[in-house]
Order: structure tokens, then sequence, then C-alpha cells
């Protein structure tokens, strides 16, 4: 019972800090938030069971993603400087859209029956069985990941660095 | 933890889901966008770890899944951070409104 309050509190507060994302005026808060939310998600990993995937979300997201984030703000704003606007004028129009779609999903969500089963409810996942997966069924999408992550690598290099002084011709 | 049903938190997903993509629509700063979509990525994560923990016969390949998305995110972040940069160099804005070099 404490559990399950847990666990719906812990999805609040990241709601909250997701509506802190997307609404606050200053951006270096939003990185902050964001940081927030995908901690309450990592706990939320952990009340389901995944702790290989929270230990992986905390390193990557929070330490990696975030902080890279954090970065590229401290690079292209001054952070004291006056605050501008933040959103476009196409606020109302998206809140409109976004209640029909929240809504019509929430209806197919609570209509679908969905086959939960008592097997998978049991089921313990260790770290071991995700590795032998890994370098097992799914072999073929973990090389393409590598590829996708050098070339990913490569290419910020590429694109970030600043140009060469221009060649004389 | 078993208490909670599938749906409430497949709604919870969606929920942050739709807070991602009206961040992504209304934000004016590309670094803003580009939070919002990791908060989507970080939905769809979500969803894919509910699925595996509640229906799946098989239940690593939700998790295995899970980590395939964290990796592209990872690359995302990392690529579009590089060219809000190199924007920001020749440009020296990150508004999508001011960038409109291109916009007939």
């Amino acid at each position: 019972m404490a559990a399950k309050f847990g666990t719906y509190a812990v999805m609040a507060v990241i709601l909250i800090f997701a509506l802190g994302v997307v609404t606050l005026r200053n951006i270096f808060h939003c990185a902050l938030c964001l940081a927030a939310a995908l901690i309450g998600t990592a706990v939320l990993y952990v009340a389901f069971r995944a702790e290989y995937l929270a230990a992986i979300q905390i390193l990557l997201y929070v330490g990696a993603v975030v902080t890279l984030i954090i970065f590229a703000i401290m690079l292209t704003e001054h952070l004291a400087g006056k605050t501008v606007r933040q959103n476009n004028s196409q606020s109302p129009l998206a809140i409109a859209g976004l209640l029909g779609f929240v809504a019509l999903l929430t209806v197919v969500i609570l209509k679908t029956p969905w086959p939960v089963t008592q097997t998978a409810l049991k089921a313990k996942v260790s770290v071991m069985a995700l590795g032998e997966a890994l370098m097992g069924t799914y072999v073929f999408p973990f090389e393409v990941i590598s590829i996708i992550l050098i070339a990913a690598l490569i290419g910020t290099v590429v694109i970030a660095k600043k140009d060469a002084p221009e060649e004389r011709l | 933890m078993i208490g909670i049903p599938l749906s409430h938190i497949l709604i919870f997903s969606l929920l942050l889901f739709a807070i991602g993509v009206y961040g992504a629509l209304v934000r004016r700063n590309i670094i803003g966008i580009l939070i919002s979509i990791e908060l989507m990525l970080n939905a769809a994560n979500i969803n894919l770890i509910a699925f595996s923990k509640y229906t799946s016969l098989s239940p690593a390949t939700g998790q295995i899944f899970a980590i395939f998305v964290i990796a592209i995110a990872a690359t995302a972040a990392a690529v579009g951070l590089a060219i809000v940069l190199a924007l920001y160099r020749v440009r020296k804005t990150v508004y999508t409104d001011e960038v409109n070099l291109l916009k007939w």
C-alpha cells in the first residue's frame, strides 16, 4: 500500500517537474527541472524492478545529457542577461490540440484489454539476462547502435569544431 | 508496485509525452526544444519498461529496447547541441524564429 502510494507520488512529482521544463522562462532552470524529472524516472524504474535501467538512466541521462545541455546553455546564453520571451504565440492552439490527443488516447488506453500475464509480473530480469539477450538475440541491433554511436561522435566533432582559416587560393 | 494497474502508468507516460510535445511546439529556444524531445523519449522509455514488466513473455526485451532508446537519445542530444553551437557561432542566436534565412 505504501509502495503504491509512493509510486503515485513519484509520478506526480515527475509531471510537476516536466511542466516546469516546458513553462519556466529561464532555460537554465528548465535544464535543472529536466534533471529532476529524469531522476524521478530512475526511481520509477527501481519500482518497476529494472535496477540496471535506473543506473543507466542516472549515468547517461542525468550524468551526460543534462551536463551537455547545461554546457550548451552556458555557451550560447548569458545567464544573468535579460529575460527574453521563451514561447512563441502558438500556445493556445498547441494546448487545444494536445488536449484532444490526450483525451483520445486515454479513451483508447482505458478501453483496451491489456494482456497482463502473471508470468511477466513475477519475472525478475537480472543484469546477466540482459547481457545475454544483448549478445545473443539482439546482437545485430547492438552492432547497429555501435555504428550509429561512432558516426554521431565523429559527426559531432566535425560540426562543432571551429572552421579552419580560409585556404589561400 | 504490483498494485498499480497498467493503464495508470500508460496514462502517466501519455501525459509526460504530451507535455514534451507542448514544449517542442511552443519553445523559441532551440535548446528548449531539445530538452522537450528528451522528455518525450523518456516517456516512451517508461512505456517500454511498463510493458516489459506487465505483459511481455520475455521480460528482457523491453529493457533492451529501452537501452537502445537511451543510446539514441544521447546521440540525438550530442548532435543537436553541436548543431546549435555551430548555428550560434554563425548567426549569434538560438531562437527558432530568428533563424529564417531559408524562409520564403
